[in-house]
């Protein structure tokens, strides 16, 4: 996984609430056994006017072109519901997004997330107001800080949280099954302290 | 006499999975069982072989095919070449890392949230996991059970464990007892109507209350299936009589002697007198009233004698916009009377509602229509939940119920609930559906959806809208 340490990065303002993974990425793009391929089916559904996907829609705010090349996503509460399908957050990635910024996550896709490098940030509902309203202004940039918790935009400053442990993972890019498999001797003394039913 | 703190289930289930706490990571929990399917698990299966890394305890891990494969023909060839290609890797992968799998055509083959439960594979007292966020149905046994995302299914795979930040608790109290007619699926519809679509976020929530208790295994489970669609982590209920009644004589359970100890063990599962919850949500069993969707998230939901609400009915800006864009997407008017909505499409079936109760419930409601078949406008399909639903069912005569009176009756998988292969909806089509999700294209483009009980689901078919059936 690659560490994530700060980011700066164009923000596109995606104003509806309890987005499931299903809009994010539609079922009939899960059928593969690779990793790569999905980045182009983000959002689908909103994207195209048609279900081949070959006719852009206009008036979704990721094919607007002010927002060419954003990597933070914007968000409204409970984004990430639904599905607990990891192809949700790879489409994301993929497509380029490094940040989501939402009031409320789902706790998979959240999980799902951290996972794969992506930085998940939970702010306030009102300072998430403040950030809907100001990128109806003007396209909004933001700095993202990791190591020191802050998303900046201008003047404002934000202060955000992670557990430490994902915090640790997402800064240093560690490979959770590596850093798990050397804790194997607690596992086997676990195990070896189970009951014969379990 | 004790005198340690009083635990909540979640903290019991918790404490007895603890493998490691150590400063400064997020805890490690024990996976006692691990059920994967065709769809979340290839990439896992790829980096385990990536990393030269086998999967620790294959016994612990079971697969089955259910999300993306056809309702008509157990060729593995007939859904298309996508499914078809992740169908033929699940077979690949199982044998080359030693991991028992339930492939088309096999007996105990089925969605893995009927098949775990049915075969003894899901016991009280035990962390199971698996890459389909549908997986609290197995907290009716009083299991800590929950979806993970492919990177956890890799995790699992390698070291039979977990990382898990601990959830907060809910109690959700159900007093008293349901009316006549009124199934799990209203219950945990209306326990839904009252949280809203996220108010469990975060959350580990426990089902208990005489109406909770009263259920069976098979109701509890549609109660705790659909715990994800209020937010929640994962959905308990403590395991009583009727849970070890259930487990008993299982293939995959415990036998013996070692059954008997693990009962001993499993009756100290329950939440202790005065545990303390983060949150408790108490509801009143005879107010609720069979439930209908009339959005794009579970949680807009009414009673059938009810009419579709109003954009103006909601205080919080937040919903008062999600009911305007749902009445669009579903093409409703405000006011409208529930049990005037149309439908053209009926799906019986999905890991909400495909056991043999649920098959059992819609006949009934089949036979008290004496003779009536599913109206003309509307197509309707019954998918078992597994091949010994199935099977059982045949045996009852339930299949020539549904068949005679114009029902089709396919072969089991997870079918229209996602529509991965192509029992797909049409744009614009309306769907009384026994599934969890209601989400804007979910059954298909442009299709609209609204979650049911199989009581309501066969009535609609019947009569092509929704019935209060007990007016």
């Amino acid at each position: 996984m690659e560490k994530f340490t700060t980011h700066t990065g164009l923000v596109v303002p995606l104003d509806i609430a309890n987005v499931d993974t299903d809009q994010i990425i539609p079922k009939q793009f899960l059928q593969k056994t690779e990793r790569v391929g999905f980045g182009v089916h983000l959002f689908h559904e909103r994207r195209y006017l048609d279900h081949e996907g070959t006719q852009v829609n206009p008036d979704f705010v990721m094919n607007k072109p002010e927002y060419k090349g954003a990597s933070v996503l914007l968000a409204r509460e409970n984004f990430g519901c639904g599905s607990s399908r990891e192809h949700a957050p790879w489409a994301i990635e993929e497509y380029g997004f490094k940040v989501v910024i939402a009031p409320s996550f789902a706790d998979i896709f959240y999980g799902n997330c951290i996972n794969i490098g992506i930085l998940p940030i939970r702010l306030t509902e009102a300072e998430v107001e403040q950030l809907f309203k100001l990128s109806a202004e003007a396209p909004l940039t933001v700095d993202v800080d990791l190591p020191n918790n802050t998303l900046t935009c201008g003047d404002l400053t934000f202060k955000f949280s992670l557990n430490e442990f994902q915090q640790y993972s997402l800064e240093n890019g560690v490979d959770s099954v590596g850093w798990t498999l050397n804790k194997l001797d607690k596992i086997k003394d676990f195990e070896a302290k189970m009951p014969a039913w379990q | 006499m004790t005198t340690s703190t009083p635990q909540t289930m979640y903290e019991k289930l918790w404490q007895t999975h603890l493998v490691e706490d150590a400063k400064g990571e997020t805890p490690l929990l024990y996976v006692d069982r691990h059920l994967i399917h065709e769809v979340t698990s290839p990439q896992a299966f790829a980096n385990l072989r990536f990393h030269n890394r086998p999967v620790r305890h294959p016994e612990r891990t079971i697969a089955t095919m259910d999300h993306n494969i056809s309702t008509r023909s157990i060729k593995i060839d007939a859904a298309g070449t996508g499914a078809a290609n992740q169908l033929r890797a699940l077979q690949k992968n199982c044998k080359e890392f030693g991991i028992e799998l339930f492939g088309m055509g096999h007996k105990n083959q089925g969605i893995a949230h009927v098949m775990g439960p049915e075969l003894g594979l899901t016991l009280p007292g035990t962390i199971i996991v698996c890459g389909d966020s549908h997986t609290a149905t197995h907290g009716a046994f009083g299991a800590l059970a929950f979806g993970i995302g492919t990177s956890e299914v890799e995790h699992v795979f390698a070291t039979q464990t977990l990382r898990q930040n601990k959830a907060k608790t809910m109690k959700i109290q159900v007093n008293g007892h349901v009316g006549a007619g009124i199934s799990a699926k209203d219950i945990i519809l209306a326990i839904i109507g009252k949280t809203g679509s996220a108010g469990a976020t975060g959350y580990v929530v426990e089902y208990c209350g005489e109406a909770i208790e009263a259920l069976s295994m098979e109701e509890r489970m549609t109660v705790c299936n659909m715990s994800i669609e209020f937010g929640a982590k994962a959905g308990l209920v403590a395991p009583d009589q009727t849970t070890f009644d259930y487990v008993k004589g299982r293939e995959y359970a415990p036998k013996g002697e070692v059954f008997e100890q693990a009962v001993v063990d499993w009756k100290n599962l329950r939440s202790d007198a005065d545990a303390v919850f983060d949150t408790v949500i108490t509801l009143e069993a005879k107010d609720i009233k069979a439930q209908v969707t009339w959005g794009t998230t579970p949680g807009q939901v009414i009673s059938v004698d009810g009419i579709v609400p109003s954009p103006e009915d909601f205080t919080d800006p937040v919903e008062k916009e999600s009911c305007k864009q749902a009445l669009v997407y579903m093409d409703l008017k405000a006011g409208t009377k529930m049990v005037d909505i149309e439908v053209n499409k009926v799906f019986i079936g999905s890991c909400t509602n495909s056991r043999i109760e649920d098959l059992r419930a819609a006949a009934t409601i089949v036979q008290r229509y004496e003779g009536q078949k599913v109206v003309d406008s509307v197509d309707a399909i019954i998918v078992p939940g597994s091949y010994r639903v199935k099977e059982q069912a045949e045996s009852e005569g339930l299949d020539k119920i549904f068949t005679d009176a114009g029902f089709e009756w396919r072969l089991p998988g997870c079918s229209m609930c996602l529509g991965m292969n192509d029992d797909v909806l049409g744009p614009g089509d309306r769907c009384a559906s026994t599934s969890n999700r209601n989400f804007e294209g979910r059954q298909g483009r442009g299709s609209r959806t609204h979650l049911v009980s199989p009581e309501m689901a066969a009535a609609a078919a019947i009569t092509g809208h929704f019935v209060d059936l007990n007016a």
